[in-house]
């Protein structure tokens, strides 16, 4: 009933609810989002655009209804294969989730030492990430003495680095400047065109005029569609 | 597995002080314990040294004739663990008794009659050379009839090792006690450790780190910290026995005092177990604090 019969998908939800206590933050979710596509996911705050974003991860369970990923169904799978389940994906936190204690290097480094990857590999993979993001110079320092831009270019870098198949954004330019945003876009532009899945959740309607992409609306935990009624 | 490693030093690095509070209480706990076990093997070596001396004098009542000792003598070789038999008649006896007695001899000469009975001056094997071996031969022995009495100098030597007895009970407990305690130390630490860093295992995790990644350098730390506080402990004990031991040498060379340090397998051992101590203290810890 739930095989993923569109070969071409990487992602479907099925008549997925959420519901925190009886506050309901997902009605009634069904979504399909192909391999290589570029996705945003709009609408109100509070609208429930990060807790889709959670459930696909694993973040959280979902209360009802099935989620797929990559050949996965999310509801079937042992604790022990979660963290394959996450290196499927970037990450890009809407608060970045830097580790304060670590370098700007050390940070980025650890996706790969997480996934296993020899120290050589993993100190010239992620000096290259870091040049690409354009923040090699500030490579040995804490995330607290970064910009928020810089700050969100490290997260970019460390979403990317593991060559993830589906890149997961929530609000990438929330408290960016214009120029900052245009960057990061472009960030996730250039990892689309290398045949990656991206998703992006945010309110930002200029960044979402900017990028020209499909976008689904949600309002109240229900998906609207194409259009923001 | 180098990165698990690293990861491990530098957090005892970062965490230098609870680190040193932690290694030096497991150290502690080792000495005191080792230094108990370092007693009791020696005051075992000195008390099998004693029983090894042990005789057993059966004491044949009067009136028995000289005819029948031989029988008598074969009786009691008869019984498992005994290794010689000697006769002792009264009259070799007395005069035993006279040499050790040289200047009050005269309280013998006073004597008209030989005072003392014939006797067989018994020895026992080596696995029969135990308190309690003994104990079971004497009464054996002392159910012959023609034996009036044995002797064996067994109330001090139970005495002594009733004592002993308490002391190793009380050093098992002791031991017990304090290795429970450095068990808690170490699962405190790694408590305070996974409290600190618990925004990096909650992004570990986030960003797909297998809980084995997770775990494992929490184990090297605190089995590192195990081994630590177990050299240290075991250095500190072989500095102070030197110390004691030199001392105890100048003063009065004995055959009894000849003290030795643990053996290397009994040393090698109790690291091992300071070893096992960070392990449990860790396994603990992360089972109740480090839930997936
Ligand atoms: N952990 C939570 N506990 C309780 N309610 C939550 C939790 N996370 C989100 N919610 C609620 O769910 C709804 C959707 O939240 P969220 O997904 O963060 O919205 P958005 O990202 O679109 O702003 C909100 O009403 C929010 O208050
Ligand atoms: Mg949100």
């Amino acid at each position: 009933m739930i095989d993923a019969k569109d070969k071409s998908s990487i992602i479907q939800m099925f008549h997925v609810h959420k519901h925190y206590g009886s506050k309901k933050a997902l009605i009634d979710i069904n979504l399909n989002v192909s391999k290589n596509e570029f996705l945003f996911i709009s609408g109100p705050s509070g609208a429930g655009k990060s807790t889709l974003l959670r459930l696909l991860y694993l973040g959280e369970p979902v209360s009802e209804g099935q989620v797929l990923v990559d050949g996965m169904n999310l509801s079937r799978i042992s604790k022990k294969r979660i963290p394959l389940l996450r290196r499927k994906f970037g990450i890009i936190f809407q608060d970045y989730k830097l580790i304060s204690t670590k370098t700007v290097f050390d940070n980025v480094a650890l996706v790969l030492e997480a996934s296993g990857k020899k120290r050589k590999f993993i100190e010239k993979k992620v000096r290259s990430v870091l040049r690409t993001v354009g923040i090699e110079q500030r490579i040995n320092v804490l995330p607290h003495s970064l910009s928020g831009g810089e700050q969100q270019r490290v997260a970019v870098a460390r979403a990317v680095v593991g060559v993830p198949k589906i890149i997961l954004a929530d609000e990438p330019t929330g408290s960016l400047d214009s120029d900052s945003a245009d960057i990061i876009l472009n960030l996730l532009k250039g990892f689309h065109t290398h045949g990656g899945t991206v998703i992006v959740a945010t309110h930002d309607k200029e960044l979402i005029r900017k990028a020209g992409r499909r976008t689904l609306y949600l309002k109240q935990g229900r998906m609207l569609g194409p259009t923001p009624i | 597995m180098a990165t698990y490693y690293h990861r491990a030093v530098k957090d005892i690095k970062d965490n230098g002080f609870l680190s040193a509070v932690t290694i030096i209480t497991i150290a502690l706990s080792i000495l005191i314990v080792s230094a108990f076990a370092l007693f009791f093997t020696n005051a075992n070596n000195v008390m099998n040294y004693w029983e090894k001396g042990i005789k057993i004098m059966a004491y044949l009542k009067p009136g028995i004739s000289q005819k029948n000792f031989p029988d008598i003598k074969l009786k009691i070789q008869g019984i498992y663990g005994i290794q010689n038999v000697n006769f002792i008649s009264k009259e070799e006896a007395f005069e035993r008794l006279k040499e050790q007695m040289k200047r009050q001899s005269s309280i013998l000469m006073d004597l008209n009659e030989n005072p003392l009975p014939d006797a067989f001056e018994i020895s026992m094997i080596a696995s029969s050379q135990s308190c309690e071996k003994v104990e079971e031969i004497a009464t054996k022995i002392e159910s012959l009839p023609s034996i009036e009495d044995v002797e064996y100098g067994q109330k001090w030597l139970e005495r002594f090792t009733n004592i002993f007895d308490l002391f190793r009970l009380a050093g098992y407990a002791m031991g017990g006690i304090l290795f429970m305690a450095a068990v808690f130390i170490v699962a405190n630490t790694i408590r305070l450790v996974i409290y600190t860093r618990r925004e990096e295992i909650k992004i570990m995790r986030l960003v797909g780190a297998s809980e084995k990644f997770i775990r494992v350098p929490f184990y090297i730390e605190s089995i590192i910290q195990g081994t630590l506080g177990g050299i240290i402990g075991i250095a500190a004990l072989f500095i102070i026995f030197k110390l004691i031991s030199s001392n105890v040498e100048h003063g009065f060379k004995y055959e009894l005092l000849n003290i030795k340090f643990l053996s290397p397998e009994f040393y090698c051992g109790i690291i091992l177990c300071s070893m096992f101590v960070g392990w449990l203290g860790c396994y603990i810890s992360l089972k109740q604090f480090l839930k997936a």
